[in-house]
């Protein structure tokens, strides 16, 4: 993954709370075999309408969502940042997010930051007024900042990390495999353990 | 020093403590997998010339965009059938038992694993699934993973994480006739929200809980990350020791021995504290639905839908009025009163055989009012014969429900089981989200025998109304 220290672009004011991942991504377009090409997937639904904000021209090339409290809530799919990032929407400011979706997104370079609400509600009224103000996201000063809206955030120390040097995760535990290996031999002798032999045929219900 | 119950598992599985920046690391005793969220780790893998590290560990089942009608003829919408075609390809490459559609153990991933004694206390789980969750049950740390770290399983057999925040959600009391395990989890989530759980790792516990069956304590552990918890857990007991003994993958003889001894130590200390927590009156539950867009959106069955003007939160005040504008409901309108054109039974929260048991003794001798359609779905194909030898499925057909195959079906409409536009469901799956069980459909979250009963009169009913 490249390295990222941050974000800018225009909002997306998304002023709901606790969108969950059917709506980012509806499941039918979760059958696909690739992890690209979902743009038209993002928010299917709500699309039709054409007063959704993403159908706002004034918003099309915008690429900060900010929103409510609890976003990406539900299923585990990671389709809902693929098709956020292929929308081309590089940040996503919330209060806060499901867990799950908060994990995937960090993992493909979306950064999903939290902020307090009142500086959400701030950046959300700012961008509904002002569609063509900037949004910044610095990762590196871990500071949300557009117009005279000033925020701070938090973040996973491992996560921005890795963020900002671009590193492989699974690379990065494949160097532990000694460490992996002893944990193995160690591991108790009844945990189950699957052959490619079918199962029997007795067990009971 | 005294440790929860989450402490103690999660302590067992750490390869690694991390330091400064870096988490810990975990290993992973079992990794489940299905067709929707591997397709793109095994490209992964593949692309990076990886090995699967451990596929004695791992084990694959086709449910959830797999049809429930006419198995043997192949899948008729070419999307799903490749992605089908290729969790075969992938598993046969890597070396993945699969358990595919119209085999004896094919099935809903969180029913499969527990029914073949592959879930057992003590142990760490995962899936790129969110209802994980349900493994939890058995004293098992088990949460739901996306496909990126899916894919990190595959490669390591571990996850770098950071230890969840522990809740206990007490449930003191007796649980009253008619009043089951999902009114327990649903009233839950309504008292602490879809969004309290999160980062945290919930232990259900208390008379209620551990009065439970295993399969009841499934459904409670399962919608806990309805709650936006990472997992959901019950300290293993006899209960628990009586289920997984005997199951194909259970241990025997002297090793069942030791692994009890094991097990019993799996529990909260007594002087352990949690980092919140919460109670609740068993006595005091009654048969629960939602009225809304989520699964907090809940609220007993006596009650009317209510006035979001009421409301002071204002997110929640917002969600409210969205919510009944999708869902088409009045404030003020009493919740027996909402009639349903679909009546769902099934999912992996409840469409085990007591699930099944439960609804078919409320249908005995009674037919699925007209105008409504009720889809009876396995949560296996070990479910499904296991009802057929009790005759379940005769009392569902008398009624006049459709009996199917097992899949994940209705309860997220990947496969052709939707609702149309506008339609309205009684439904025992986990979530009422926007569109889940077809675009434009609406869906209220109830029990087995909510759902039984409100087939019989075509609006939201329990047993209790039939008499």
């Amino acid at each position: 993954m490249r390295p990222i220290s941050g974000h800018t672009g225009t909002g997306i004011p998304l002023r709901r709370s606790g969108v969950d991942t059917d709506q980012i991504i509806p499941s039918g377009f979760c059958r696909s075999l690739r992890k690209t090409g979902y743009q038209d997937a993002l928010f299917a639904t709500w699309r039709v309408d054409p007063d959704f904000v993403l159908n706002d021209p004034e918003r099309a090339d915008a690429s900060v969502l900010v929103t409510g409290p609890d976003f990406g809530t539900g299923s585990s799919r990671e389709h809902a940042v693929w098709a956020l990032r292929d929308w081309g929407i590089g940040a996503v400011i919330a209060p806060s997010f499901g867990d799950i979706f908060w994990r995937n997104a960090l993992r493909n370079g979306l950064l999903a930051v939290r902020v307090p609400e009142q500086a959400t509600t701030a950046l959300l009224d700012l961008s509904e007024a002002e569609p063509w103000t900037p949004i910044t996201v610095d990762l590196v000063g871990q500071q949300v900042r557009a117009s005279d809206v000033v925020a701070d955030f938090e973040i996973d120390a491992d996560a921005r990390q890795r963020l900002l040097l671009g590193r492989d995760e699974i690379e990065l535990t494949l160097g532990k495999d000694d460490l992996i290996k002893a944990y193995e031999r160690g591991r108790p002798r009844w945990l189950p353990r699957l052959g490619q032999d079918l199962v029997r045929a007795d067990s009971h219900d | 020093m005294s440790r929860t119950l989450a402490e103690k598992v999660w302590e067992a599985h750490v390869v690694r403590h991390g330091s400064g920046a870096e988490p810990d690391l975990l290993y992973i005793d079992l990794h489940l997998l299905h067709e929707v969220t591997s397709p793109q780790a095994f490209d992964g893998l593949r692309l990076a010339g990886r090995q699967l590290r451990r596929p004695d560990l791992t084990i694959a089942t086709e449910d959830h965009n797999v049809p429930t009608i006419d198995i043997e003829l192949p899948i008729a919408d070419p999307v799903s059938r490749t992605q089908v075609e290729t969790l075969r390809k992938n598993c046969a490459e890597f070396g993945v038992r699969l358990h595919p559609m119209g085999d004896a153990e094919q099935g809903i991933v969180h029913v499969v694993g527990p029914q073949l004694g592959l879930t057992q206390p003590g142990m760490t789980v995962v899936c790129g699934d969110s209802h994980t969750s349900t493994h939890g049950a058995f004293g098992a740390l088990a949460f739901g993973i996306g496909t990126s770290e899916v894919e990190h399983v595959m490669a390591t057999q571990t996850l770098p994480l950071r230890p969840f925040k522990t809740m206990s959600i007490t449930v003191d009391g007796e649980l009253k006739p008619g009043v089951t395990a999902k009114d327990i989890i649903l009233a839950v989530i309504a008292k602490i929200g879809t969004g309290g759980g999160q980062g945290y790792v919930l232990e259900y516990r208390g008379r209620a809980i551990e009065a439970l069956s295993m399969e009841a304590r499934m459904t409670v552990c399962n919608m806990s990350i309805e709650a936006g918890a990472r997992a959901g857990m019950i300290a293993p007991d006899q209960t628990t020791f009586d289920y997984v003994q005997g199951r194909p993958h259970a241990p025997t003889g002297a090793d069942w021995d030791a692994a009890v001894e094991y097990w019993k130590t799996l529990r909260t200390d007594d002087d352990a504290e949690f980092d919140a927590e919460v109670r609740l009156d068993a006595d005091e539950l009654t048969p629960f639905v939602t009225w809304g867009t989520n699964p907090g959106q809940g609220l007993p069955l006596s009650a009317s839908v209510p006035d979001p003007e009421t409301i002071v939160d204002e997110n929640e005040r917002v969600a409210a009025e969205k919510a009944l504008t999708y869902m088409g409901l009045t404030a003020g309108t009493p919740l027996r009163d909402i009639h349903v054109d679909t009546v769902f039974l099934g999912s992996c929260t409840n469409g085990r055989i007591e699930d099944l048991r439960a609804a078919a003794d409320v249908l005995r001798g009674h037919k699925v009012a007209d105008g409504v359609r009720m889809l009876v779905v396995p949560g296996s194909m070990r479910v499904r014969a296991q009802a057929e030898s009790e005759g379940l499925h005769e009392v569902f057909l008398a009624a006049g429900a459709e009996w199917r195959q097992a899949g994940c079906s209705m309860c997220l409409g990947m496969n052709p089981d939707q609702l149309k536009p506008g339609e309205r469901s009684a439904s025992t799956s986990n979530r009422n989200f926007e569109g889940r069980q077809g675009k434009g459909g609406r869906t209220h979250l109830v029990s087995p025998l909510v759902a039984a009963a409100t087939a019989v009169r075509g609006t939201l009913s329990s047993p209790a109304d039939l008499v």
